[in-house]
């Protein structure tokens, strides 16, 4: 009987036992506790949104990276394009110019070797009619010692004088 | 694989702790033997004695007995009687052999383990006095005291790890945040629901370890332990109406409507005859009841068995010289009955919280489908 009879001293200590239990565990135990595991859950929600949202950006950044080096190589291509024209451009003007200045030049020399030419045998020609002058003085003033000689002279040469 | 070591060398501590307990439980019991042998006329070994000796309350704690000595800690006195209380020590007593100021502990017949006053002679009992009303620090008292300073230091400590370390939980928080996080998930969370969860969790926690730790200290035969704290319905009476007084203060405008006026019932189980209303109130009253019960008894039920089959090494001994033999089984039973009561301490734990937390859920549930909640009511 003993066994199912509450006794009242311990229902006393118990209740009061018990009491200050749950003031001192629910204040200076539960309430941390609870509250720290609460944050630590909160924490290691937050740390894992974050790791996705990284990786969810480095793949973008990486997407963009790509992205930049293709465009970054596009143009270069276009620039290196553009400079081998340029170049070229550059060598065919310089060719052309260089080719005038030569065909300027030869049709200068031309010229003057022309004029040169022209001038030599204008001297050429005066020379030789200096020359025949003096030939024909000299031949004159030996043929024509003679009368005969001159009368024949003059018949020869107007023999070849052509009236027309 | 560590773990697995960790886990070998966990089973060994346990086996090794049985085996200490086991020694224990056997010198006590002898002692008792020796006790009964010791007050004059050969006494047999009544197991049945020794067993409801053990589980009760006391004034002294036992620890052990050797021919005519006892070994035990006296413990205070405490008698309110006649407007004045009365205070001292235990071994004033001399364990019942002699009175005290008028009173005497009582040994034997109709008030064995209580103290009562005797007449001037020092043996007869004083039936017209009554009997004192009795504060004692019993044994039961102290292990209570020695549970919640443990319960205190224990998570006071860990509380203070978790303030200064916020990370991963190391050393006995690590082996305490499961059964906390096992409390608020799987207790809490689904009995009351989100939302109201929170404001309960102080009595649940405190509920959940007082009684998983008493049990486990009840279990250990020797001080500190060995009290059958959680075996006296006077402990579990207490918890009880704690979880009583938790509900009927939470109950809501929906929980007294079921109690006064069910929903969902038809109008002549209330009128003229209330049978309804006091159907459900007998349901309020009983929930606690039962919950007083199942702990009382399952941890009772643990120690009288546990016992009992210490009992029998010393029953056999006395029927003939090889009946010690029989030890070697009770020994074997013994030890499986120690682990039985190991998962027993949690589940009691377990089932006491868990049905706490369901009534402060049914006191707290807001208005929702009728047939859903019949159901509930019952």
């Amino acid at each position: 009987m003993e066994l199912v009879t509450p006794s009242l001293g311990l229902i006393f200590w118990m209740t009061i036992a018990f009491f200050f239990l749950l003031l001192v565990l629910g204040k200076y135990a539960w309430k941390p506790v609870m509250k720290s595991l609460k944050e630590r859950e909160h924490r290691i929600a937050d740390a894992l949104n974050e790791a996705e949202k990284a990786r969810e950006e480095m793949k973008e950044l990486k997407f963009s990276n790509e992205e930049l080096l293709k465009q970054a190589k596009e143009e270069r291509d276009d620039i290196l394009r553009e400079a081998r024209k340029v170049r070229e451009a550059i060598i065919e003007e310089a060719r052309e110019k260089a080719n005038a200045e030569a065909d300027r030049i030869i049709e200068n020399a031309r010229q003057s070797i022309h004029y040169e030419k022209m001038a030599a045998i204008t001297e050429l020609k005066n020379q030789i009619a200096v020359l025949s002058i003096e030939i024909a003085e000299k031949v004159l003033s030996q043929e024509l010692s003679k009368d005969d000689k001159q009368k024949q002279l003059i018949d020869k040469m107007l023999g070849e004088v052509n009236f027309n | 694989m560590k773990q697995n070591l960790c886990l070998s060398g966990i089973y060994r501590k346990v086996l090794w702790a049985m085996a200490l307990m086991l020694t224990w439980q056997l010198a006590l019991a002898s002692g008792d033997e020796a006790h009964g042998s010791g007050t004059g006329e050969e006494k047999e070994f009544n197991a049945g004695e020794m067993i409801i000796d053990h589980i009760v309350d006391a004034h002294e704690w036992h620890i052990a007995s050797m021919g005519k000595t006892h070994i035990s800690v006296p413990l205070p006195v405490i008698l309110f009687d006649e407007g004045r209380i009365v205070a001292f020590m235990s071994s004033k007593f001399h364990h019942g052999h002699e009175p005290y100021k008028g009173y005497r502990l009582m040994t034997e017949g109709e008030y064995k383990g209580k103290i009562v006053k005797v007449k001037t002679d020092g043996v007869t009992v004083d039936e017209e006095a009554g009997l004192p009303l009795d504060f004692s620090i019993t044994k039961n008292v102290v292990s209570i005291f020695i549970c919640v300073i443990l319960l205190c230091v224990v998570f006071i400590t860990i509380a203070r790890r978790y303030r200064k370390n916020p990370g991963a939980p190391k050393g006995l928080q690590s082996w305490l945040e499961p059964l906390i996080l096992f409390v608020r998930d799987d207790i809490a969370k689904p009995a009351i629901g989100e939302k109201k969860y929170e404001k309960y969790m102080v009595f649940l926690l405190t509920v959940f370890f007082f009684i998983f730790f008493s049990n486990l200290m009840g279990l250990i035969p020797f001080m500190p332990g060995g009290a059958n704290v959680t075996g006296n319905i006077a402990v579990t009476l207490v918890l009880a109406l704690f979880t009583f007084v938790i509900t009927t203060f939470s109950g809501n405008m929906n929980y007294w409507k079921h109690i006064v006026n069910a929903p969902g019932v038809p109008w002549w189980l209330k009128i003229p005859l209330p049978l309804m209303p006091v159907v459900e109130l007998i349901g309020v009253i009983t929930k606690p009841f039962v919950l007083m019960v199942r702990l009382f008894a399952n941890i009772m039920a643990g120690h009288i068995v546990a016992l009992g089959f210490i009992s029998l090494i010393f029953i056999f001994s006395a029927m003939s010289p090889w009946g010690a033999s029989v030890s070697i089984v009770s020994i074997i039973f013994y030890v499986f009955m120690g682990l039985l009561e190991l998962l027993v301490a949690f589940i009691q734990a377990y089932v006491f919280t868990l049905l706490s937390a369901l009534y402060f859920g049914m006191a707290t549930e807001e208005h929702h489908d009728h047939t859903h909640e019949t159901e509930h009511a019952h």
